[in-house]
């Protein structure tokens, strides 16, 4: 019976370890010796030559400052938000808040699209200032600048800021505001020296997770910034794919793998901190309706910027979808789902759709196995062994998909794997990032179940499989339906691994999106703007699923 | 023969002794209480008989079977765990019919007996309930419920009153005894609170760092605690040495005591145990009857207790005494001089143990 039991247990933490030693580390290790060592012998030339030139050096730079400059902006607007959301009661709310938590899922090449569609040269503000105010060229140029970037990591970030501090928010007090305030505290004062220094720790928190977002951000710089601006992550890819120097990529990606993974150390260190809370407050108690002119105003002045920030790029992307040259019409969602000869893909477009939807579903199933067997092995392992596989785990979630892709470019495409050809590169690669959510959505639920649970259905003339079958699973089973469908999402939208991996005969959503998005013409912006859409519906639609699991459920998740 | 055999269990939890040769027989529709403080290893013999924990060494024997090739959900005996382990994604009447379904039970006969188990513990409106929507004591009687649909052959309470409140505790007491009676269900049920084991058990087996140290009926018990360790479990603080002398009667400290037992030999060196109950104030010159004994102290401490009052009393020896006098006097105040009576049957001789100078209050 013992060794069932041990054989048992090797089987499910084997599955996971054998496939992370498979799909993650050895294309690391690849990483690592493609970078340090040519012909069996150390060789740091990779990174003599990119800390001497000055365009890696500039690279790194702008990897650093540009992401600050969004944490700092994201940050500037989201806080008022958070302070509204924590303190304030309006109709409507539950539905804002998950609305302002669309941007986050959604992919970034939607997301690009989605700005584009706003704000690029053929945007919609420019095409209604052009045809209403007689502008010859399109007068709003953010195309390929900074800013353009800055907006997008706002956009995309900004529900971070909001669900982080806004929480930690809402569950402080009011009565420390207002003792300060009896004490002769002016509201500013009050800020300064209680609110601020009792949500630092949340603020902080939120800051960091916002800044890895924007130090590894990669499909809307490549895609928004153009040619002038590169990170780290874009300067990988077109290093690896444009130029095809190895080495340098090789060593970027290692430059990049350091940083996040001192970053997320330094998160996971900090959160840690920021779980304690010092007067826990229900939420009831600490939020009110609105009252007087100047909190109306702030509330709704608060509201507004949500909604126009948030909501414009993508209704934006929904009419710039409908609206040819000649009015509105279907007419680019037609030529997705038509093979047009002069198609710049190998493939038609509607193929992309049907190779997207077939590996997220192929991700979705081995993400189940793969985080399934990991989490069922953390929630029954030793304390010893779980504390060190647990993050073990978890490591793919603080590696960037860029690298990950590298990776698996330059380890298997050879002996003893060699699987550049296969189409099953994508999934896989999916699965690796996706499989941590799976872990986190399944782990609480299977830790929640105690031992004399499985004991009583025991007593009661139940075997450890019909224990398992009739207890377990039922109770788990609503967590596992959350962890699929993160899994789907998140291989439906991903860019970055996928981009390096997938072949040009299969393409995926995000991927033909890319291409028709870096095309000439109006057909294949249209078409970008139309497989957009459909991308953002998709996950946008599993999102709201989730949001509503999650709410039912009393915020189990 | 004994329905249930226990013969030498032993266990070790990381070289820790958890039980310690232990032997016991429980006869069938009896119940039988282990009782004991935390840690004494009750509710692992508890897990032992069910299966879900294996012994070093030892047997079980139920109705003459070895048990020990017997898995835990073969055995056909009932358990309760002590937080209930109610299933939260059934409902009521998905839990009571759990073990049910797990014998195959056909459709009608799980209906029939669920409505039977409802009405028994009754909860006849509740059968659609969610778990979570239940009371603390809902859920206990859902948890009995449970356990006996599949007409256990064994019932097995770990604490079963354990999250309870004291006040729906002392009612429903009563009402899982008269159930468990009525059904004549031989069960094994472990507490660490005497007054839930005096309410409800036939026998009680006093366990102690892995031994069990006195069984008895609850009143043999309480009158006779065979030992120091069981009287003190039992709440016992009136612990003095003593020596018989020839003519049945103890010297103490004290001075000389009458008791009850003959079972004595002169000249054996004992612990006598004075019972709290025994005592009355004398007022005034009161005749004593013979083989009473007459106690001087000091009122240290007096607390009105409703049906009594709690005396802390100290002798001449300095040591302190407890005692539960009769409401219908008041003692002095305190700090003044007293005279108790002692009733010879409140005194129990007991082995010897040498008396570590403990206070009350340890």
């Amino acid at each position: 019976m013992k060794t069932i039991k041990t054989r048992y247990s090797m089987i499910i933490a084997g599955v996971p370890l054998v496939f992370l030693a498979v799909f993650y580390f050895y294309p690391l290790i690849r990483i690592f010796n493609l970078s340090l060592i040519s012909d069996g012998t150390w060789n740091l030339e990779g990174f003599g030559k990119l800390v001497s030139t000055p365009y890696y050096v500039r690279t790194l730079w702008f990897t650093t400052w540009q992401a600050a400059v969004s944490t700092v902006l994201t940050l500037i607007i989201a806080l008022p938000g958070a302070y509204v959301f924590a303190r304030y009661r309006f109709s409507g709310k539950n539905i804002l808040q998950s609305f302002t938590a669309i941007p986050f899922v959604l992919p970034s090449v939607v997301v690009a699209a989605a700005f584009h569609a706003l704000l690029g040269p053929r945007g919609i503000l420019n095409t209604w200032l052009m045809n209403d105010f007689a502008f010859a060229t399109p007068p709003i140029k953010l195309d390929h600048t900074i800013w353009f970037i800055l907006m997008a990591h706002v956009f995309y970030n900004y529900t971070v800021v909001l669900r982080i501090v806004g929480s930690a928010w809402s569950r402080l007090q009011p009565s420390l505001t207002e003792a300060a305030h009896m004490l002769g505290a002016s509201p500013w004062k009050t800020f300064r020296k209680i609110t601020f220094p009792l949500l630092f720790p949340s603020i902080s928190a939120a800051s960091l997770l916002v800044f890895i977002f924007c130090f590894s951000s990669f499909g809307v710089i490549l895609i928004l910034g153009g040619p002038r601006y590169a990170t780290i992550e874009v300067e990988i890819y077109r290093q690896a794919v444009h130029i095809f120097n190895l080495p340098m990529a090789a060593a970027l990606s290692l430059i990049q793998i350091c940083f996040t993974f001192v970053f997320m150390w330094v998160y996971t260190t900090l959160q840690r901190r920021a779980s304690i809370t010092l007067y826990p407050e229900s939420r009831s108690a600490t939020q009110k309706k609105p009252v007087g002119r100047r909190q109306k105003i702030i509330v709704w002045a608060n509201i507004l910027v949500m909604v126009i920030m948030l909501g414009s790029p993508l209704i934006a992307l929904v009419i710039q979808s409908f609206r040819a040259p000649d009015g509105f019409s279907l007419v680019f969602y037609r030529a997705i789902f038509a093979n047009r000869a002069q198609s710049i893909f190998y493939v038609p477009p509607v193929e992309a759709i049907a190779y997207s939807v077939g590996f997220a579903f192929a991700a979705l199933v081995l993400s189940l196995i793969i985080g399934g067997c990991a989490a069922t092995f953390i929630a029954r392992g030793g304390k010893r062994i779980t504390s060190i596989l647990d993050p073990v785990f978890m490591l793919p979630l603080a590696t960037s998909a860029v690298t990950l892709g590298f990776g698996y470019i330059i380890a298997l495409d050879r002996p003893p794997l060699n699987l550049r050809t296969s189409m099953i590169l994508i999934p896989l690669a999916h699965t690796l990032v996706a499989y941590p959510f799976v872990v986190r959505s399944i782990l609480p639920a299977l830790r929640s179940i105690p031992e004399n649970l499985r004991e009583s259905a025991a007593m009661l003339g139940a075997s450890p499989f019909q224990a398992w079958m009739k207890v377990v699973m039922p109770i788990v089973r609503r967590s596992i339906v959350v962890g699929a469908v993160f899994a789907f999402t998140v291989s439906i939208g991903e860019f970055g691994a996928t981009v390096f991996v997938a072949r040009p005969q299969t393409p995926t959503m995000p991927l033909a999106i890319y291409r028709f998005l870096g095309q000439p013409g109006i057909m294949n912006y249209g078409q970008a703007m139309a497989m957009s859409t459909l991308l953002m519906l998709v996950t946008a639609a599993g999102f709201l699923f989730l949001e509503r699991i999650r709410i039912t459920s009393g915020g189990e998740f | 023969m004994a329905l249930l055999e226990l013969r030498s269990i032993s266990k070790t939890f990381n070289h820790d002794p958890a039980l310690d040769h232990v032997n016991l027989d429980i006869e069938e529709g009896t119940i039988l209480c282990l009782l004991g403080p935390s840690g004494c290893g009750k509710t692992t013999l508890l897990r032992i008989i069910a299966g879900l924990e294996k012994a070093d060494a030892g047997d079980v024997y139920f109705d003459n079977r070895d048990m020990a090739a017997i898995e835990p959900h073969r055995r056909n005996f009932g358990m309760m765990f002590q937080e209930f382990a109610l299933f939260p994604h059934l409902n009521v009447m998905g839990n009571i019919t759990f073990g049910l379904k797990m014998q195959n039970k056909s459709r009608a006969e799980t209906l029939k007996r669920t409505r039977e188990m409802l009405l028994l513990v009754g909860l006849e409106e509740y059968a659609l309930r969610g778990v979570s929507e239940l009371s603390g004591g809902e859920r206990q009687r859902v948890a009995l419920a449970r356990t006996l649909a599949p007409r256990p052959k064994l019932v097995l309470l770990d604490e079963p009153f354990g999250s309870l409140d004291r006040a729906l505790r002392e009612r429903l007491l009563l009402e899982v005894r008269n159930i468990l009676k009525r059904l004549g269900v031989t069960t094994v049920f472990v507490t660490h609170d005497q007054a839930e084991a005096y309410a409800v058990a036939d026998i009680i087996a006093v366990m102690d760092k892995g031994r069990i140290e006195q069984t008895d009926t609850p009143e043999n018990l309480y009158a006779h605690p065979a030992n120091e360790t069981v009287a003190r479990f039992l709440g016992f603080h009136n612990l003095m040495e003593g020596l018989i002398l020839p003519d049945k009667t103890i010297s103490t400290d004290l001075g000389v005591l009458h008791h009850i037992d003959h079972n004595c030999t002169q000249g054996t060196e004992v612990t006598v145990l004075i019972r709290p109950d025994g005592a009355k104030i004398r007022d005034g010159s009161q005749p004593v009857e013979d083989r009473e004994t007459i106690v001087n102290g000091i009122v240290k401490d007096c607390l009105f207790k409703g049906r009594n009052y709690h005396l802390e009393f100290q002798v001449s020896t300095g040591q302190v005494l407890v005692f539960e006098l009769s409401n219908e006097s008041r003692p002095s105040p305190d700090g003044s001089s007293l005279e108790l009576i002692l009733s010879p049957s409140a005194v129990v001789i007991m082995p010897h143990t040498k008396l570590l100078n403990r206070t009350i209050h340890d």
